[in-house]
């Protein structure tokens, strides 16, 4: 199985990170995986978007252009990437931000309020967390248990209290996840 | 242990942990990322500098000054930096010295954009400088492979005493890949016979470039070209993917060599026999392999990030017996496997 995931919103919403997540996590479940970002000349309050490849076999090309995977974190994200899915691919909406729905038939389809459950947890700058949560309650993707490493690894130090909150976000994505729509 | 790095910092650290402890640079994208971690590690480490120069031309004249010392220095840029880094680069070579010079390659020409390209291998190859002179060129794939392609490049410089560089894309530099890097790397090259060290109580060195006698400046030409006649000879690397029996062998090198095998495969699911050769060094060419591969091959496809340089190699190598063709992208556009599969399905 290969995953290949486009993760997109807007500057802020951790957006890297959470694909450096996904990248670790799979690293850490022994598959081969690539992150890359969209490095483009970015204008301020638009589109950050970046490319990940959680795979069985050796990685082609680490830019992705027709993902299997989408998260669209805001309403511009949704429009430009939709339509370049994959047939049968997964779709995970940030329901709080983005007030339009989904055209594609042929696809999965995930609503989630990923930035109302980070508000709820007192921070919306948990909501890359609470979608990564979202991903693996979904599609699988990643095991949890390399997630929970992952995070770790990745804030240690000065970094590790944030660590409770971050293993919070991702509980609350994937329960809301696996809730009926 | 496996970790996650970007290729432009994990080629960074390997480099240091090569034993370059001396970094001369300018900021350009999509390269930074080597400048700041250059910036951040250098001062910890003994006898460590980092120095952000005022230009290309100033970095590329640094590292030939620190390099005469016999230290491992480096610079690096993107294309239109290293433009103006030739001029060094031919000077390296005209006084034998062991630099090391990455060179992450974006869209041009002129200022171009910060994307991804591979246009900058005419200039990297063919000289780009002035002069009788030959750089040894290396084109990673893989992040691993900006470390180890690193750690190699300033081996053969010091074992050549040659100008090495390192050639990637915006997209190798930008992108993270799980990477296993050793604790160090042997640097052994004895510098004592020429680098300049300070002539107390022996006779002292001279680095240069000058020979004004014609006889002299030929009889020296001659010998770099022996040591580079040596260097094709022994330093030349590729690798082949299902060539043995392909009918269609498509040549690429670097991030285009990842879209061309999963090309390969498609074609091969379908029944087409193709193949691949990725050559690893630039300079040196891997013209052999090709050569031979025209014995049983119908034809040849190049493809590349460009309007098409290396194909030209690909047709030296040849020699006229099989067709060469070309399939390239430009501006910052990676060609994907499907287009590759029908650029070699429209040749057939």
């Amino acid at each position: 199985m290969t995953y290949e995931i486009i993760l997109a919103g807007f500057g802020g919403q951790g957006i890297l990170f959470l694909g450096k997540m996904i990248a670790l996590a799979g690293m850490i479940d022994g598959k081969e995986v690539s992150w890359i970002p969209s490095y483009g000349p970015e204008m301020r309050g638009g589109t950050a978007n970046c490319s990940v490849v959680v795979s069985d076999r050796r990685i082609g090309t680490p830019v992705v252009t027709r993902p299997n995977v989408l998260v669209a974190m805001n309403r511009p994200s949704l429009e430009k990437f939709e339509s370049t899915m994959q047939p049968g691919g997964h779709l995970l909406i940030n329901k709080t931000l983005i007030e339009i729905p989904h055209t594609r038939q042929d696809i999965d389809v995930t609503y989630l309020e990923i930035t109302g459950l980070a508000g709820e947890l007192g921070n919306p700058r948990m909501a890359n967390i609470v979608a990564l949560g979202g991903l693996i309650g979904r599609v699988g993707l990643v095991s949890r248990d390399a997630v929970i490493e992952a995070l770790k690894k990745e804030l240690s130090g000065k970094k590790a209290a944030l660590l409770d909150l971050n293993l919070k976000a991702l509980d609350a994505g994937q329960q809301a996840a696996l809730l009926p729509a | 242990m496996k970790v996650l790095m970007k290729g432009n910092e994990a080629l960074s650290e390997a480099a240091i942990r090569a034993g370059a402890t001396l970094y001369f640079g300018y900021p350009i994208t999509p390269q930074n990322e080597i400048g700041e971690y250059m910036s951040r590690r250098l001062p910890t480490i003994p006898g460590g500098a980092y120095i952000q120069a005022e230009t290309e031309v100033a970095s590329i004249n640094m590292v030939y000054g620190a390099v005469s010392t016999g230290r491992r220095a480096m610079t690096s840029s993107s294309s239109p930096g290293i433009s103006l880094m030739m001029e060094g680069i031919s000077y390296l070579a005209g006084a034998e010295l062991p630099a090391v010079v990455v060179s992450i390659m974006r869209g041009g020409p002129g200022l171009g954009n910060i994307n991804p390209e591979q246009a900058d291998y005419f200039q990297a190859t063919k000289g780009g400088g002035h002069g009788s002179y030959r750089m040894i060129v290396l084109a990673p794939a893989s992040v691993q492979e900006m470390t180890d392609l690193t750690v190699l490049a300033f081996d053969l410089a010091d074992k050549y005493r040659n100008p090495a560089m390192v050639i990637a894309d915006g997209n190798l530099g930008q992108m993270m890949e799980p990477v296993e890097l050793k604790d160090s790397y042997p640097n052994n090259y004895d510098h004592s016979d020429w680098a300049l060290t300070g002539a107390k109580g022996r006779k002292g060195h001279t680095i240069t470039s000058i020979y004004l006698d014609a006889d002299e400046m030929e009889d020296y030409i001659h010998k770099l070209y022996r040591k580079y006649g040596e260097i094709e000879r022994v330093e030349t690397r590729h690798e082949e993917f299902l060539t043995d029996d392909a009918d269609v062998v498509i040549v690429a090198y670097g991030i285009v060599s990842r879209v061309v095998r999963s090309a390969v495969e498609l074609l091969r699911a379908e029944g087409i026999k193709a193949g691949m050769v990725r050559p690893i060094t630039l300079w040196p060419y891997p013209k052999a392999v090709l050569r031979k591969l025209a014995d049983t091959a119908k034809f040849f496809l190049a493809c590349e990030m460009s309007m098409g340089q290396m194909v030209e190699d690909v047709q030296l190598s040849v020699e006229g017996r099989r067709p060469v063709y070309f399939y390239g992208r430009s501006g910052g556009n990676v060609p994907t496997p499907a287009e590759v599969v029908a650029a070699v399905k429209q040749r057939m």
